[in-house]
């Protein structure tokens, strides 16, 4: 039996990273064997959070830019089931930029995949945050005045324990990096470099081939100046792959009751057992 | 037996622990207590003031009239002295400037005697507890719990025995029989609700006056085994509530009218998605910052209207502290049935008020999930937006093998992907819409107070339930025939009993707390009812009783 069944219609242009990403999403489940029952995709609004849309599974797709606090009210509510936020740079780190910097903060475990092609593709091509500063757009028809947002350099300084950079283009090492972050315990970053044929002229999947590096598959990704050189490198080479990676305690696990026995969500509810607390008002 | 202390500062002097020990005492004497606060925005200086009412009998609000004022600083004194009773007692320290009915005591000079001037309020508190002829172990009891350090609750013991050596007991006051009441405001009020509803997700971000409930909900957590979260802001809060709903948890969230404000993208997104959720809106005086620290009901046709787009909602104005215990638990019951977002609007009155109350019955809160079943669905069955002819979807939670279940934003169909097509839209717009008439059916009727076959018939809402009951009780005694609606339930409108008595009626007065009478436009709206008057205060302030009646009677001469 296939499970997270694609569909064979989707929204997205031919030539669009999209695609690659949502094949990339599926085996990477489908090899970690996460039963789909468990696991639950939330998205925002543009056209990378269409992916709930096209794959079989569980999934909540909220408002522009909040994908990440549903994420984390799903994850807090049940702590057995993986949950992945998912959507665009636009969603992320702009609309939902101060989600993006609690989210790192809090740690909680969840996979957050960002679909970064420095543009907004839904609404026709506007600046993102990760625009580069001077290219020219529909309504920054003098080019982009604002400096480009680093969001894996800010996930560092923040304190996130799994920074990665993955492109749409490399099937294999994506699958890699989405599974690495499916399976590590706390709030896995990963920025995914992605082509957007009709609204994005200048970073194309040329661009990107032809500058995007894996890191040696053995470097020592507990090196945080390592990472962080890394996560700011963004020129004739940009090195891609699991920069870093280090566990810490979670938000979730810090609650304490929150795990162990059955999750939240299928705990007996009973007025009852809320009579004691009156005795603080006697 | 009904007296009024009023105790007043600077922030920063001990005005709240001074009035908690002082209600508590009242309260374990068993006398009816009711508490009111009148504090600015600010950590220290200013002009705050607590006002402790009790009586043998049972009392719903503030009143203008002081019997016993305790100033800490000139000012308030002179600004409140005019409210003393002709026999009322005002007390300051020594270095208060000398008043005309002001009693000077040495306060400080004691305090200093005794090495620390910070027990100065316990000799101010042992000189009222011996005029009203109070229990002095139910002191002692209370500074015990206050100051948990021993050589410190010492000092106040002997602080309080140096303040009733001071004086005789010149009023001494006998409580009704013995009774077993809890003295609680309104938040605390609703977090209890909230917990007894099996509430297991409260997130928020601080805003006066709805802080209070995250306070309690954060005190129970691990206790009650309550996820609470302080979050980034009011955005990611009801999203977070949104997700934590889905998963299957019952989830609110809370604040005061601008952190709600922040919220309206989500609670539309409740609307379209169908989850369930409870969010409270802690009035203050608006637009933007406002009053923070005072009361208002100033968001009603905000509230109303929450959330762009149409779908169905409930709002519930919460009337009194039990009001709010028993309501925020229906609340969850309703939001699960419906799928809908529940709004609780309460104000910084209720939220803050420190009333006696009989203890709420947890026997009488049922939850009522409205969960499907799992089991009933073959795999890749289970359709979250079915059409159905109540509009309401057999929901299921993600965990159901073989089914999955999506909520999207978007106008979606049945199975929850997005379809942009005009059949499918009015298929679910009207799915949707249709729940509004099953909603119609839960409302309650507002409650009633007064005579029956109305002369005057008042109508007001939510938190000014208390106030409007004294003040009903007061204009029947005095020979007018009056009849008070209070209307909890406010959307959808309740119009029955407001037919039936404005048909009786000679004259229909609405009593508010806003400066545009929104009430009453709704009552317009929905029954197509006006009100002969309006009396309305929007200064911050609660109407108080007496304020009610000497208002109406100028509009009625
Ligand atoms: C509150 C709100 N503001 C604006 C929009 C319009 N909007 C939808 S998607 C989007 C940008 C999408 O960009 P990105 O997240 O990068 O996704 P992409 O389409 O590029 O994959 C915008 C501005 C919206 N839906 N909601
Ligand atoms: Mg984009």
């Amino acid at each position: 039996m296939t499970v997270y069944q694609l569909t064979e219609e989707t929204a997205w242009c031919p030539g669009c990273g999209n695609p690659m990403i949502r094949r990339a999403v599926q085996q990477a489940l489908n090899e970690l064997g996460l039963p789909p029952e468990q696991v639950v995709m939330v998205a925002g609004i543009g056209q990378a959070a269409k992916m709930p849309q096209y794959i079989e599974m569980n999934s909540f797709t909220g408002l522009h830019g909040r994908s990440l606090p549903a994420a984390i009210g799903i994850k807090l509510a049940n702590t057995e089931l993986t949950v992945i936020a998912q959507s665009g740079d636009g969603d992320n780190y702009g609309e939902g930029g101060n989600h993006f910097i609690s989210a790192i903060r809090r740690n909680i475990d969840i996979a957050h995949f960002v679909h970064d092609n420095q543009v907004y593709g839904l609404t026709k091509g506007q600046a993102s945050p990760t625009t580069a500063q001077g290219q020219i757009t529909s309504v920054q028809s003098g080019g982009v005045k604002a400096m480009p947002f680093h969001p894996l350099a800010m996930a560092l300084v923040t304190g996130a324990g799994f920074v990665a950079r993955g492109f749409s283009g490399d099937h294999e090492q994506l699958v890699t990096i989405m599974k690495a972050a499916l399976q590590f315990k706390g709030y896995a970053l990963v920025d995914i470099l992605q082509p957007c044929v009709v609204w994005n002229k200048i970073n194309t999947f040329q661009w990107y081939k032809k500058r995007v590096q894996p890191l040696d598959d053995n470097h020592d990704t507990s090196n945080w100046d390592f990472a962080f050189a890394a996560a700011r490198q963004w020129g004739e080479v940009i090195p891609t792959g699991i920069l870093y990676q280090v566990e810490k305690p979670t938000y979730d696990e810090q609650y304490g009751f929150i795990t162990g026995s059955a999750p939240l969500a299928a705990r007996e509810l009973a007025p009852q057992q809320a009579e004691p607390l009156l005795q603080r008002f006697y | 037996m009904d007296y009024s202390i009023f105790i007043g500062g600077a922030a920063g002097q001990g005005l709240d622990t001074l009035s908690h020990i002082l209600s508590k005492i009242l309260q374990r004497s068993g006398f009816y207590v009711y508490t009111t606060s009148d504090y600015l925005s600010r950590v220290r200086g200013g002009q705050n003031f607590f006002q402790i009412r009790f009586a043998d009998h049972l009392i719903h609000s503030a009143t203008s009239r002081l019997d016993c004022i305790y100033a800490l600083n000139h000012e308030v004194l002179l600004q409140h002295i005019d409210r003393l009773q002709e026999n009322g007692l005002a007390l300051a320290d020594e270095e208060v400037p000398a008043l005309d009915r002001l009693t000077r005591l040495p306060l400080r000079a004691i305090a200093e005697e005794l090495g620390n001037v910070r027990v100065f309020n316990s000799v101010g508190l042992g000189y009222i507890l011996k005029v009203f002829g109070l229990d002095f172990d139910r002191a002692q009891e209370m500074l015990q719990q206050i100051f948990v350090d021993e050589t410190m609750f010492e000092l106040n013991v002997q602080a309080l025995h140096k303040g009733a050596a001071l004086t005789e007991s010149s009023v001494p006051v006998v409580p009704g029989k013995q009774r077993k009441h809890i003295l609680i405001n309104g938040n605390n009020a609703t977090a209890l609700g909230a917990i007894a509803a099996g509430c297991r997700y409260y997130c928020g971000y601080p805003m006066t006056p709805s802080s209070s409930i995250l306070v309690f909900m954060d005190a129970v957590s691990q206790e009650m085994e309550i996820v609470v979260d302080q979050v980034e802001d009011e955005v990611a809060a009801l999203n977070m509530a949104l997700g934590a709903s889905y998963a299957g948890v019952r989830a609110m969230t809370g604040s005061s009218g601008g952190g709600f404000a922040l919220m309206q993208e989500a609670m539309s997104l409740a609307g379209i998605i169908e989850t369930p959720v409870v969010v409270i809106n802690v009035q203050r005086p608006g637009p933007a910052t406002g009053l923070p620290t005072y009361t208002e009901q100033g968001d009603l046709r905000f509230v109303l209207h929450a959330g762009h787009g149409e779908f169905p909602k409930m709002v519930i104005a919460l009337r009194d502290g039990e009001d709010a215990f028993y309501q925020t638990a229906r609340a969850f019951n309703i939001a699960d049935k419906y799928q809908i977002p529940v709004i609780l609007l309460s104000d910084q009155y209720l939220a803050d008020t420190e009333v006696t109350l009989p203890p709420f019955d947890f026997s009488k809160i049922s939850i009522e999930r409205h969960l499907a079943d799992a089991q009933a669905y073959g795999p890749g069955t289970y359709y979250r937006y079915q059409v159905t002819e109540s509009g309401v979807s057999p929901r299921l939670i993600p965990g159901a093998r073989g089914n999955s279940v999506i909520v999207d934003s978007d106008e979606h169909d049945e199975k929850g992907r997005i379809d942009e097509s005009a059949d499918n839209r009015r298929t679910q717009v009207d799915k949707r819409m249709r729940k509004a008439q099953g909603l119609a059916q839960e409302v309650q009727p507002p409650w009633e107070f007064g005579a029956d076959a109305p002369e005057l018939l008042l109508v007001c809402w939510g938190s000014l339930a208390g106030p409007m009951r004294e003040a009903c009780d007061q204009l029947n005694a005095q020979g007018l025939v009056v009849r008070a609606l209070v209307y909890g339930d406010i959307w959808p409108f309740h119009t029955e009993r407001l037919h039936a008595l404005h048909a009786q009626a000679k004259k229909l007065v609405v009593v508010e707390q806003n400066a545009t009478g929104q009430f009453e436009g709704l009552m317009r709206q929905e029954a197509l009812i006006r009100a002969d008057e309006k009396l309305l205060k929007y200064d911050g302030r609660q109407w108080k009783s007496d304020e009610i009646v000497a208002a109406l009677k100028e509009v009625l001469s």
